[in-house]
């Protein structure tokens, strides 16, 4: 039986569902939620109905956003002939911080894991082939996590698109900017060492 | 009682993301049999750990066991990366099938260094010689040791040696065509000396035949029959 009165307990069971939110984090966040202004509690309420209300998902990349198209596939000053895949909408503001890409996106909505039954049939895959029989896209860059999911999701896009005829390549990977080499791991100074270049 | 720091050797068999930066690995380990560990930071471009505790991969580890449930990895150095596993969807989607039927077979801090080895053995295996039956084999290895190797020589309902041409997974064998109306699925005699190869001590032999039927089937039974042995499907499969 339950220790807290109903509608408390109601709001800490939701919270327990979010993800990285455990038992003690939603009791915590509950309480704070008691003690704030009732307004701004309002104010949060009302901001997710709205997102969930306004936010979907771009039709041609699958980035979020709150009308057809996102801002990027909708600028028409960017290169649209290079194709940035990530795997979720946030990579996109990682690589949009660097300030060194101009070209357009495809988030895949997850990444290839074996051991949690995702395949590709689970991404959006179809729909980046779909664009790339349509659009006039020269090169794909595969910006998937590098670790082992988006080392196998990269392997897999790349053998199913190079017959297409379009270049693909793979954001570098190799040693961290401001690290010491003593502390890299033998997988990422493999790279680095595979990926040099000539100054 | 908690134990404090120790070490030991390990593969990841899979990963969960934790909080913002951190992950909880799960390890076969050598000397502790299966344990749970958080890799505070992992996550971060910068980590301490970089690529060396993603899944399939070999590790020194430095443990440190408190009050809870779940250890921390405060070191690790590989001992085999396992990198074509790693970088090529094939030979994942290969491996992952292993690490899934240990995760799911092995009891927390049971030591059992036999499937421990059997695991390094066939992860190196797949890595060098890139061969989709290493799975296989390592299926039936694996229900071998723990006590259900299939009889394969004569039916296991009336022990006749001819005519085998059925296996029967609740029987644990081939059944022969008189006694297959009784249930099992067929099987062809390529398929049944493919896993006499397997289970008689010529793996070499077995690891060396062409991919194509024969070898699909005895697949297709390997995974059936884990899933039989296990009581429940192994996710990872469906990618094969």
């Amino acid at each position: 039986m339950s220790v807290y009165t109903e509608p408390l307990q109601a709001l800490i069971d939701e919270l327990n569902r979010l993800p990285g939110i455990g038992p003690k984090s939603a009791q915590r966040i509950a309480f704070h939620l008691l003690k704030i202004p009732k307004e701004d509690a309002a104010r949060l309420a009302e901001s997710i109905v709205v997102a969930k209300d306004r936010v979907h998902w771009c039709r041609v990349c699958f980035n979020v956003c709150d009308s057809d198209t996102c801002q990027f596939c909708a600028d028409d000053g960017r290169d649209g002939r290079v194709v940035c895949v990530v795997e979720e909408a946030r990579d996109i503001v990682a690589i949009e911080r660097s300030g060194a890409f101009k070209g357009r996106y495809h988030v895949l909505q997850g990444a290839i894991s074996p051991i949690e039954g995702i395949g590709p049939e689970q991404l959006r895959v179809r729909e980046l082939v779909k664009r790339l029989e349509d659009d006039a896209i020269t090169e794909l860059i595969l910006a998937t996590n590098p670790n082992v999911e988006g080392d196998a999701t990269a392997s897999y896009l790349a053998r199913l698109i190079k017959p297409i005829g379009v270049r693909v390549t793979r954001l570098a990977s190799g040693l961290p900017q401001g690290g010491d080499l003593e502390f890299a791991d033998e997988v990422t100074l493999g790279h680095a060492l595979e990926g040099r270049r000539e100054l | 009682m908690s134990r404090g720091q120790y070490r030991d050797e390990g593969v990841v068999l899979r990963t969960y993301k934790l909080g913002e930066a951190d992950r909880i690995i799960v390890f076969m380990t050598k000397a502790h049999g299966k344990v749970r560990a958080v890799a505070k930071g992992v996550r971060k471009t910068k980590s301490k750990f970089g690529a060396r505790l993603e899944p399939a991969s070999q590790v020194l580890l430095a443990l440190y066991e408190g009050k809870g449930e779940l250890h921390t990895v405060t070191d690790a150095e590989i001992i085999a990366a396992n990198r074509d596993i790693r970088e090529g969807y094939n030979l994942f989607v290969h491996a992952a099938p292993m690490l899934e039927a240990v995760d799911q077979m092995a009891q927390d801090h049971e030591p059992d260094v036999a499937v421990y080895l059997m695991l390094t053995r066939a992860l190196a295996t797949l890595n060098d010689r890139r061969t989709p039956l290493v799975t296989t084999a390592f299926f039936w290895k694996l229900l071998a040791y723990s006590g259900v190797e299939p009889r394969l020589d004569s039916c296991v309902r009336c022990d006749a040696a001819e005519s085998l041409s059925a296996f029967d997974f609740q029987s644990g064998g081939a059944v022969c065509t008189n006694c297959s109306y009784g249930g099992g699925v067929p099987i062809s005699s390529e398929a049944l000396d493919l896993m006499r190869q397997i289970l008689g001590g010529h793996l070499n032999q077995a690891l060396a035949q062409t991919v194509g039927e024969t070898t699909a089937e005895v697949e297709r039974l390997a995974i059936a029959a884990i899933e039989h042995h296990i009581e429940r499907r192994l996710r990872s499969t469906t990618l094969l």
